[in-house]
């Protein structure tokens, strides 16, 4: 009756406006505009670019071998990151005191610490011990307790000058500082699962171990991959630091050495720019594939929209709007 | 305690710092009875149904359930704690079915009824996914085993919870106002699911503001205020005739 109602109306005149007029924007558009236009005159005509020298040699086979060090170096960093960060996470939420001090102690450490200074350091590690080698801790001293010298017992050794070669300390320094950042994001997310679904696995017999890892840990990654992709990129960019390690197979050292050797330096460092830009956008990319599968059973407000509108449809309620409108 | 007592609670205390929730809780529950708690909030109903499965420990008083206590054992006189282990064993065999669903969101309603059976006690994943779909078919839910609980309504959410409960066999069901988060039209279908159960003979403790369904399912009525049961009994003399001058003023209130 009243839609019947509503339809006799007649329909007034639909509105003609002189929209709001903003001219602010179109001199922004200018100014910026004149600008694009210098940077693009600036990289065709300026010849301290070298395009040609520089595309010759970003792709030489050492630099290609850079790359592959640069992410290999990215992604064993990140996994060491991960797993330790998780662990110190776990720690940091711990009921036992002492656990949970430790873990406080080490992310404050690590993340006061630039990762220049950092690694800078760790490749001055072996000033430190000569030789690693696994035993009784303290056995010379506890020996020296009981009146006898130079006890020994180790049972393996290797030379530091062996182990501690640029790959391992540079994995080392970056694992170590990333685990620290990795476990406050891993924290956080734990911590934003509800905890009536802790509650509710419990009530069902599950252990802790198997609440954290099936029911917790699932639901925290919705919050833990976004920030735990912006650090694989950070860390993309930081194992350029691997310079002051140094370590020789990555993409940095390549292009800075070659630099350094034919004297034209800044196209090998737009050379740089160009690689890192290429590979941070890949894992852009795979980072929007990641966030989609942890997102399952949420995202989907949309699907369960669309759902609604069709039951209501089938018991002859309202009619589902056919220019889908918002 | 006698053999056919399911639950049984003597003298429970339990504080949260200063705040004494609990002061003194007695209660016998036989198999197969359905025990509704109702009271004012922050009367302690909760807290007291979350000590039956350990959710929270007692501060003092006993809890038994199919005759094994609680969360600790008693050996030459002393109490000792139960490993976390044992815990869990003791709550796998008690359902409980909470206020606000707590549904595993990235699991569908098939998954999530077949997590705790998987999981706790090692039932093959075939086996224990064509259990569930069977108890979804009970509570009515056959054409939703694949959804994400975020698609269902509250009142499906529910009884998936519910089937979830069940899909572990439990002795006793516990319920935490499991019609207090859903929209009023949607509470009946809890309900019915309920009565199921209850027909079929679960024991269940039931804290509800459903004075209905109190009347109509309950054997036993405990009217709980300030952590201490005021006044039980047949559900039907205590609505009809209560005795405490507290019940009546709650009762007027609800009724």
């Amino acid at each position: 009756m009243t839609a019947e109602k509503v339809a006799e109306r007649v329909r007034p005149e639909p509105i003609r406006a002189v929209p709001v007029r903003h001219p602010g924007r179109w001199v922004a558009v200018a100014v910026l505009a004149v600008l694009v236009a210098m940077f693009a005159h600036l990289l065709a005509t300026n010849d301290a670019f070298k395009w040609s020298f520089m595309v010759d040699n970003m792709f030489r086979p050492p630099v290609v071998e850079g790359v592959r060090g640069t992410l290999v170096m990215t992604v064993a960093a990140m996994i060491f990151g991960v797993v330790f960060g998780v662990v110190v996470a776990i720690m940091r939420l711990s009921t036992n005191p002492i656990l949970k001090s430790i873990a406080w102690v080490y992310t404050w450490f690590f993340r006061a610490i630039p990762r220049l200074v950092l690694l800078a350091a760790f490749g001055n590690l072996g000033i430190l011990w000569s030789r690693l080698e696994l035993g009784v801790p303290f056995d010379t001293e506890i020996g020296k307790l009981f009146g006898i010298a130079d006890v020994q017992l180790r049972f393996w050794g290797i030379s530091t000058r062996d182990l501690l070669v640029g790959f391992v300390v540079g994995l080392l320094g970056l694992g170590l500082s990333e685990a620290a950042y990795m476990a406050e994001i891993v924290r956080a997310g734990i911590q934003s699962v509800d905890p009536g679904q802790a509650e509710a696995s419990a009530a069902l017999g599950m252990n802790r171990g198997q609440i954290l890892r099936r029911i917790v840990l699932p639901q925290a990654m919705r919050v833990i991959i976004p920030p735990t992709g912006n650090e694989t990129i950070a860390m993309l960019k930081d194992t350029s630091l691997l310079i002051y390690v140094p370590v020789t197979a990555e993409l940095f050292f390549r292009l800075d050495g070659i630099g350094k050797r034919t004297f034209l330096p800044f196209p090998m460092y737009v050379a740089a720019t160009l690689w890192y830009l290429f590979l941070t956008s890949i894992l852009l990319v795979g980072q929007f594939y990641l966030e989609r599968y942890f997102s399952r059973g949420y995202g989907q407000g949309q699907r369960a929209t669309m759902r609604l509108r069709g039951l209501r449809a089938e018991q002859g309620g309202l009619r589902p709007d056919p220019g889908g409108a918002p | 305690m006698t053999a056919t007592e399911m639950v049984r609670a003597e003298n429970v205390h339990k504080s949260f710092g200063h705040l004494e929730v609990l002061r003194g809780i007695d209660l016998a529950v036989a198999t197969g009875q359905v025990c509704c708690v109702i009271g004012p909030s922050g009367s302690g109903k909760s807290t007291f149904l979350r000590c039956i499965n350990h959710l929270e420990k007692v501060s003092a008083g006993r809890i038994w359930v199919d005759g094994e206590l609680v969360g600790y054992r008693e050996r030459a006189g002393k109490l000792h704690e139960l490993r976390e282990r044992e815990v869990a064993e003791q709550r796998s065999r008690v359902g409980m079915v909470f206020q606000r669903f707590n549904l595993f969101p990235h699991k569908t309603a098939v998954e999530n009824v077949a997590e705790a059976p998987v999981c706790v006690q090692h039932e093959p994943r075939s086996a224990a996914r064509a259990r569930a779909a069977e108890l979804l078919d009970r509570v009515g839910l056959a054409d939703k085993l694949s959804t994400y609980p975020g698609q269902l309504s509250g009142g499906q959410q529910q009884r998936v919870a519910i089937a979830r409960a069940l899909a572990m066999k439990p002795k006793v069901m516990l319920f935490d106002e499991p019609t207090s988060a859903l929209d009023p039209e949607l509470v009946g279908e809890v309900l019915d699911v309920m009565k199921d159960l209850a027909r079929d003979g679960m024991t269940m403790i039931v804290v509800t503001h459903e004075i209905g369904f109190a009347r109509e399912v309950g054997d036993l009525l405990v009217f709980m205020d300030e952590g201490v049961i005021v006044e039980s009994g047949e559900p039907r003399d205590v609505i009809a005739n209560p005795q405490h001058n507290r019940t009546k003023a709650f009762l007027a209130k609800v009724l």
